[in-house]
């Protein structure tokens, strides 16, 4: 039993053999790890009551509604004034870009760089990235699994970096409000920016990165799902210096 | 539906292996997708409380002093965080000021509270009451909490008035400089490991009475 599986899955890809929870009818909870064989579709974990399920449930339609929505408000969240700065003769209206080139003419080339990355790129990297995996996940692609899943951990890590540009407009706006001389106020396109950020966030929680690996036909279950485990489905086992991480 | 110790599954790619067993400060990692498996904590856990206590006490500070001042021709201003968040509501951006306010404010007390709560040497023992919720509220609440983006966004605040007004910096931004420090400490344990803390103490406890 287990040798058929195991020629079938070698010539499917050319990776190590590797068997999927769902194959082996066992489901790892996605709370607190815990593994249970033979869970009915609709059962709790008995560890955390976390309801456990194969994959997250209904995970590309709701990343792609979200990525949709996100992508949009990224339009106005570029062109509209982020910031409304009036001093007793004039009234400058910021955007996300005119804050950078600000910095860039006025020599901090590097405060310039942050916040263009920040603002800007990561943003739109994420959009790119989400989108990437979404229309690959559902093609049931192998083309750079490893990366791809690689690419989703760095989309999960950044997310939370460009809500920088939020952060810079409420504490100048909470600081400068002095009466007659001197007022910063929010302006419309900052709330753009931070749905921006709060949707893709959302997209990317959404995305169940275990859908990288999924293959079009599922395999058929093998009886006892340890037996069916060959020796080599170790994991690999490094000694981490027991430090900040 | 029974529990199977002796596997594991891989959170990313859901491949299955065999519970393998962690000397001191191992990691296992899955070899396909080289996400992290398994981590044995040391003493990385012991040390978690006090860098919580540590961290919530520099959240007040950091919360009751102004961040910056600023003078310009002898006129002056201050905000406390809380302040900039009240000044984002009466511009008119409310959805602005709840967002300032959760990712900067609630998220991170929820996450220090919870995790301070969680951590009393008596959850070593028994499951304290409460467990199950609060640790599912904090690994709920752990990728929004924002304190280190907020503190590079104070930094850049800070650079862009200098040059038009003399910035003095409040004893708060001090405070926000050593709660980034302690918090990233904090929020880099997976709170995943916690789930299994009082298993290892119920199992080590069994043993110790059978014994």
């Amino acid at each position: 039993m287990s040798g058929i599986r195991d020629d079938a899955s070698g010539a499917q890809a050319g990776e190590a053999q590797v068997h999927d929870a769902a194959s082996l009818r066992v489901t790892g909870c996605h709370h607190c790890g815990t593994v249970w064989e033979d869970a009915p579709p609709d059962a709790r974990c008995g560890v955390c009551h976390a309801p456990l399920h194969r994959r997250k449930t209904d995970s590309l339609n709701r990343t792609w509604a979200l990525l949709i929505a996100a992508c949009i408000m990224y339009i106005p969240a570029n062109l509209m004034p982020v910031m409304i700065t009036r001093t007793l003769f004039d009234e400058q209206r910021d955007t996300i870009m005119s804050g950078v080139v600000y910095f860039w003419t006025s020599g901090e080339w590097g405060l310039a760089l942050v916040v263009f990355v920040a603002s800007f790129l990561v943003p739109l990297f994420k959009l790119a990235a989400l989108l990437i995996l979404v229309v690959s996940a559902r093609r049931h692609s192998r083309w750079q699994r490893l990366q791809r899943a690689k690419l989703y951990r760095v989309v999960e890590f950044i997310g939370r970096w460009s809500m920088l540009d939020v952060f810079v407009v409420s504490v100048l706006s909470g600081l400068v409000k002095i009466h007659g001389l001197a007022d910063v106020q929010a302006g419309i396109g900052i709330a753009a920016f931070g749905s921006v950020v709060v949707l893709t966030m959302l997209a990317s929680l959404s995305f169940d990165p275990r859908l990288i690996w999924d293959e079009a036909a599922p395999a058929p279950a093998p009886a006892d799902p340890a037996a069916a485990l060959p020796p080599s489905a170790m994991a690999q086992l490094s000694k981490k210096n027991e430090g900040m991480q | 539906m029974h529990q199977r110790p002796d596997l594991i599954v891989c959170e990313e790619c859901d491949a299955v292996y065999q519970r393998p067993l962690l000397g001191h400060c191992e990691v296992a990692r899955c070899p396909r997708c080289q996400a992290e498996l398994d981590r044995h904590t040391g003493g990385r856990l012991d040390r978690l409380l006090p860098l919580t206590v540590g961290a919530m006490i520099l959240f007040v500070i950091a919360n009751c002093f102004p961040i910056v001042s600023i003078e310009l021709q002898g006129l002056s201003a201050d905000t406390t965080l809380l302040g900039a968040v009240v000044a984002l509501a009466g511009d008119g951006m409310s959805e602005v000021s709840l967002l300032v306010f959760a990712t900067t404010l609630l998220f991170p007390a929820i996450q220090m509270l919870a995790l301070f709560y969680l951590l009393l040497p008596t959850s070593r023992v028994t499951r304290p009451p409460g467990f199950v919720p609060l640790l599912r509220l904090m690994q709920a609440a752990r990728p929004w909490g924002m304190i280190e983006v907020f503190m590079l966004g104070v930094l850049v605040a800070l650079i862009k008035l200098s040059n038009m007004a003399e910035v003095i910096p409040g004893p708060a931004l001090w405070s926000f400089g050593g709660l980034t420090v302690l918090l990233t400490v904090v929020v880099s344990f997976n709170p995943r490991y916690i789930w299994h803390l009082c298993d290892a103490a119920t199992v080590a406890g069994h043993e110790e009475r059978t014994s």
